[in-house]
């Protein structure tokens, strides 16, 4: 009899580790397809620039500097580690010296008039504006897995088969460097 | 979430049964007028067996054709497409089939039977009139009905509901049509059937039955579409302000009939007579709730 009953107990752990293994597998899985989402809009902004850049110089050659400054902003994305802070920091490198150049080219009728200026300009807003739905969909999957592997009873689960929680795309700098205000 | 789609799943189920039913029920009648309600009924099983079956693979297109809808250039609607795509990637949902609707009347819905075999149609009305947030909460809208699967409740209704109307409708006709000779049998026994009283019943009733199903099905869904549509986009005014140039509009979707009226994001047919006397009846036919109280509810949000 008392065997029964601990066969019970033991039966009903073993099913709820295993339901609680597949729903984190489940969600892991999400956070890890969500951010392949993210990566892919990102190379692609990488792809684009080489062009951009060419067709500046064809119009805008002196302005080195913030030439200069996308070049080197891409190669250090290009050479960024896959974790998300370090993408994202220098995702954010990269917009703001595309932010600049972009500023730089209203000064260049000729270049604003060139259609494949025009349509670089088209698909970078683009590539930025999925990168940020990416981002919240992101944010969204790992918020669930975190909260998951937190949760009890979930959360023997997760440590023993070592879940751990993943981090958000954010950059560490600009969280931790708060803009100075000075007067 | 996942509550709200077995509970859509549920409710297939449900609505695959009561046509089923329903169907029945009037084949037996149509049957017993006739005077022969065994072949009636069997014929109306094997019918609306049929019929269940191919709607649950077919009636996205039957919408879709219904509506006149076209697939949507990808160069000409680049901007749709964009906005599609984009807010795919956000809700983490496959790419739907996109279609435009040549119609002046602002307006939008989705079909399908699940996120993978999914279609959004827009009006060109709409395309016109709303800015790039107004457009991106309606779709957001669309899109939230796909992720909870009320595309699939909501298209098997335009098939199955559109289909028991139409049964309805030839019996009723051939009836008048027919003149007497349609009750002959029971001429002879010199008596009224009491059977063929309650199929003729049957047979009014069962438009109207369909008709509220209809109803039930679409209104408190779409209120939920609206709140998800916002975690979608993260922007209730954009939705709002949609939703409020879709109450300013009062151009009647001409490419909406009654049997899609329930899918599309606002009421295609102007609600007659929803204030007055017989009001509240009328609202018990409604397929949306008013925009006023869904603009309402977002403001809270």
């Amino acid at each position: 009899m008392n065997l029964f009953i601990v066969l019970i107990v033991v039966a009903v752990i073993a099913v709820f580790v295993g339901l609680a293994y597949n729903g984190l597998v489940r969600r892991r899985n999400d956070v890890d397809n969500s951010w392949s989402q993210i990566d892919v809009q990102l190379k692609r902004r990488l792809d684009l620039i080489p062009n951009l850049v060419e067709t500046v110089k064809g119009y805008a050659a002196h302005e080195r500097t913030a030439l200069e400054a996308v070049v080197v902003a891409r190669n250090s994305a290009m050479a960024a580690p896959a974790t998300p802070a370090a993408q994202a920091s220098a995702d954010n490198a990269l917009t703001g010296a595309l932010r600049q150049l972009f500023a730089l080219s209203e000064a260049y009728p000729d270049l604003k008039a060139n259609q494949g200026f025009v349509s670089l300009q088209d698909e970078l807003a683009n590539t930025e504006s999925r990168i940020a739905y990416a981002r919240q969909f992101y944010g969204d999957s790992v918020a669930t897995f975190n909260t998951a592997i937190q949760k009890f009873p979930t959360v023997f689960v997760a440590k023993m088969f070592s879940f751990t929680e993943r981090e958000f795309f954010e950059a560490e700098d600009a969280a931790r460097n708060a803009p100075q205000v000075k007067f | 979430m996942n509550d709200l789609i077995s509970s859509n799943k549920r409710r297939t189920v449900f609505l695959m049964l009561g046509f089923v039913i329903i169907v029945v029920l009037v084949g037996a009648s149509v049957g017993s007028l006739i005077g022969n309600s065994t072949t009636g009924t069997i014929l109306a099983v094997v019918l609306s067996g049929v019929f269940a079956f191919v709607s649950y693979w077919k009636s996205d297109a039957v919408a879709l054709r219904v509506s006149r809808a076209v697939p949507a250039d990808p160069n000409e609607y680049k901007r749709l497409h964009n906005l599609v795509e984009g807010l795919c990637i956000a809700s983490g949902l496959p790419k739907p089939r996109v279609f435009v609707i040549h119609d002046d009347a602002p307006n939008a819905f989705a079909t399908g039977r699940n996120p993978q075999h999914a279609a959004i149609a827009v009006t060109t009305g709409l395309l016109e009139k709303m800015n790039r947030v107004e457009l991106e909460g309606v779709l957001a809208h669309e899109l939230s009905h796909i992720r909870n699967y009320d595309i699939l409740v909501s298209t098997l209704a335009v098939t199955l509901v559109g289909s028991i109307a139409l049964i309805t409708d030839i019996t009723i006709r051939t009836m008048w049509w027919n003149g007497g000779r349609v009750s002959r049998g029971n001429d002879r026994q010199n008596g009224v059937n009491p059977l063929a009283l309650i199929g003729f019943a049957m047979l009014i009733l069962a438009p109207i039955l369909a008709k509220l199903m209809q109803a039930a099905i679409s209104r408190k869904r779409e209120t939920l579409a609206d709140v998800s549509a916002c975690q979608i986009t993260r922007y209730p005014p954009g939705l709002i302000a949609a939703l409020e140039k879709l109450q300013a509009d009062t151009t009647t979707t001409h490419s909406a009939s009654m049997a899609t009226a329930h899918m599309w994001i606002e009421q295609p047919l102007s609600g007659v007579k929803d204030s007055g006397r017989l009001g509240s009846l009328h609202k018990l036919f409604n397929t949306h709730p008013p925009l006023a109280e869904r603009i309402a509810l977002l403001r809270e949000v």
